[in-house]
């Protein structure tokens, strides 16, 4: 039972964490780039882990933020020197890095506890078993035990998104809406760029433990696109998409239950069942407001 | 214009500008300056380098040679003192935005990154809107608006920065009637307030009612100065390369009903 608090409490953070960054993704029509960053991020985490030893929480998010920034100034430097198209360039880069993260994962598989399925799936169901615990030093068991790693490392990144939106919305709001117009404001538009990508990195890799490199990517993008078809403002784009979100772990946790199947792949499913149900119901909506019209 | 020093620094001096898009030069060695309290048309045809020259000036395309100076002084010292106003087809009419946020964002500028707009600055916004006739459309998102309506939207936005100098990108393209006319109404209060205004036009048949001043481009400047004396013929001829006939025209109607058609079927 504890277990399944656990559970929930994790995906829901890991949805919501996902929907505010994907709603800048989407607003800035960089959904492939979250795509790109939530992969290449693997080799962040491998690399970190293989340097320092340690999966000490800073650690991780350092590395992935580090390859996360990399990535998306790789994929720009590419498309501007390279001249190749942009969204090739983001292909090129994050498959590569991927590719060596999965390299790097099958040659040193003793070390590192990340299987490759693992690494692409994610297994939210076996978080609880991997605890945190205050004192005791290095014997794990030792200490107060404080709950899942997963858990936390998702609160932390949670809470320092929910920060970054609350204190920078209006230059957010503003760089999203029309960089140009930032710009002749005085706004760097260059930070904020990679001030997002940072924000995104941070996410996935806290997301990494519960959705798998795969399954993170549709947390990213589809409830933030739910809510882009229905918000009038940024503000309302923001609280729908974290509905949205929410709405998809409840019915996915559900469902995964009934089916005895993944949970993760479940809130996935969910997530995208909720955006088809919101695109019938608006073209329905459009359909009766035609049809009142044409009788007037 | 005399060379003898005059206390005050023009509103813009342009000199020696080159730009180049995807390695072809688009303008070469572009200077010219203008006077203070005009309203100024960058004039030339599709294609001439107007948009870019509007865009280099901004420092939002990067320029390969030359500088723009504003009151004497680089763009950066200068930046909130400028307003610039996008094409609209530039801008995303799409997003989740309504029209008294938009024109809040003329304040951000001033504002530090934590900081909220304050009631002085709803105040200004809410004039701004006022002036352009658009207060009753506050709450409405920025893609229920018709074309008009939405460069006055824009409009606003750059009242709202309480900027000296006002650069916009074809404010009268596919714009209703009444719009129009509310632009030029916005222009004499500007100028009467002692503000100059750039605008790049399309339109030669307005030209010279609109605006004061007539900078004629193509890829280099071709004149500078007054309407009364660089609206000629020859001028004309040499920006528009003698093909300024009826050809040319009807693309600029086309463009012009295509361009509204686009955003009456949004």
């Amino acid at each position: 039972m504890i277990n399944d608090i656990w559970i929930l409490a994790t995906a829901s953070l890991v949805a919501a964490a996902c929907a505010l960054v994907g709603v800048f993704l989407i607003l800035r029509r960089q959904a492939l780039m979250g795509d790109a960053i939530s992969h290449s991020v693997l080799l962040g985490i491998v690399l970190a882990y293989l340097i320092t030893d340690s999966r000490a929480l800073p650690i991780m998010l350092g590395g992935a933020v580090i390859i996360g920034l990399l990535t998306a100034w790789l994929s720009d430097t590419l498309n501007r020197v390279g001249k190749l198209q942009n969204d090739a360039s983001i292909g090129i880069v994050f498959t590569l890095f991927f590719a060596i993260g999965v390299i790097l994962v099958s040659l040193y598989a003793g070390q590192i506890d990340l299987d490759q399925e693992c690494v692409l799936y994610g297994e939210i169901a076996f978080i609880p078993f991997d605890t945190l615990h205050i004192g005791g030093g290095k014997n794990l068991d030792d200490g107060f035990e404080i709950g899942p790693r997963a858990f936390w490392a998702i609160a932390v990144v949670f809470i320092i998104v929910l920060i970054s939106i609350i204190v920078a919305f209006n230059r957010l709001q503003t760089v999203a809406f029309h960089p140009k117009l930032a710009l002749s404001l005085g706004i760097n538009i260059v930070f904020w760029h990679y001030f997002l990508m940072t924000l995104v990195s941070m996410t996935t890799v806290a997301s990494f433990d519960a959705v798998g490199a795969i399954l993170v990517v549709a947390l990213l993008v589809i409830p933030a696109s739910s809510a882009y078809l229905i918000a009038k403002s940024l503000k309302a784009m923001l609280w729908s998409a974290v509905a949205y979100s929410q709405a998809s772990v409840a019915i996915g946790y559900t469902l995964a239950y009934q089916l005895d199947s993944s949970i993760s792949a479940s809130i996935a499913v969910s997530a995208g069942i909720l955006l088809c149900l919101t695109v019938a119901l608006l073209e329905i909506k459009k359909q009766r407001q035609r049809a009142t019209a044409t009788a007037q | 214009m005399t060379n003898t020093h005059s206390k005050k620094f023009p509103p813009l001096s342009v000199n020696n500008l080159s730009m180049r898009y995807h390695h072809k030069p688009v303008l070469t060695d572009v200077s010219f300056e203008i006077p203070e309290g005009k309203t100024i048309a960058i004039v030339g045809p599709n294609g001439a380098g107007k948009s870019t020259l509007l865009k280099g000036i901004m420092g939002l395309e990067p320029i390969m040679d030359g500088e723009a100076r504003f009151f004497g002084e680089p763009l950066t010292h200068k930046r909130l003192a400028i307003a610039y106003v996008p094409q609209r087809e530039e801008i995303d009419w799409d997003f989740p935005i309504n029209v008294f946020d938009v024109v809040l964002m003329g304040r951000h500028g001033q504002l530090k990154l934590w900081q909220r707009p304050s009631a002085i600055d709803r105040e200004i916004a809410q004039h701004a809107l006022e002036d352009l006739g658009m207060w009753d459309y506050k709450d409405r998102q920025i893609s229920e608006l018709s074309g008009g309506q939405q460069q006055r939207v824009f409009l606003a936005r750059a009242l709202a920065q309480k900027a000296s100098l006002y650069l916009m990108d074809e404010p009268f393209a596919g714009v209703d009637v009444s719009t129009e006319k509310t632009i030029i109404e916005l222009f004499k209060t500007l100028k009467a307030q002692g503000k100059t205004i750039i605008c790049v036009h399309h339109d030669l048949n307005t030209v010279g009612e609109y605006f004061d001043w007539i900078i004629f481009i193509n890829a280099r400047l071709i004149a500078a100065g007054p309407v009364h004396t660089v609206l000629t013929k020859e001028n004309l001829n040499k920006t528009y390369g003698g093909r300024l006939s009826l050809l040319n025209d009807l693309t600029e109607t086309m463009y012009r009903t295509q361009l509204n058609k686009a955003h009456d079927q949004e």
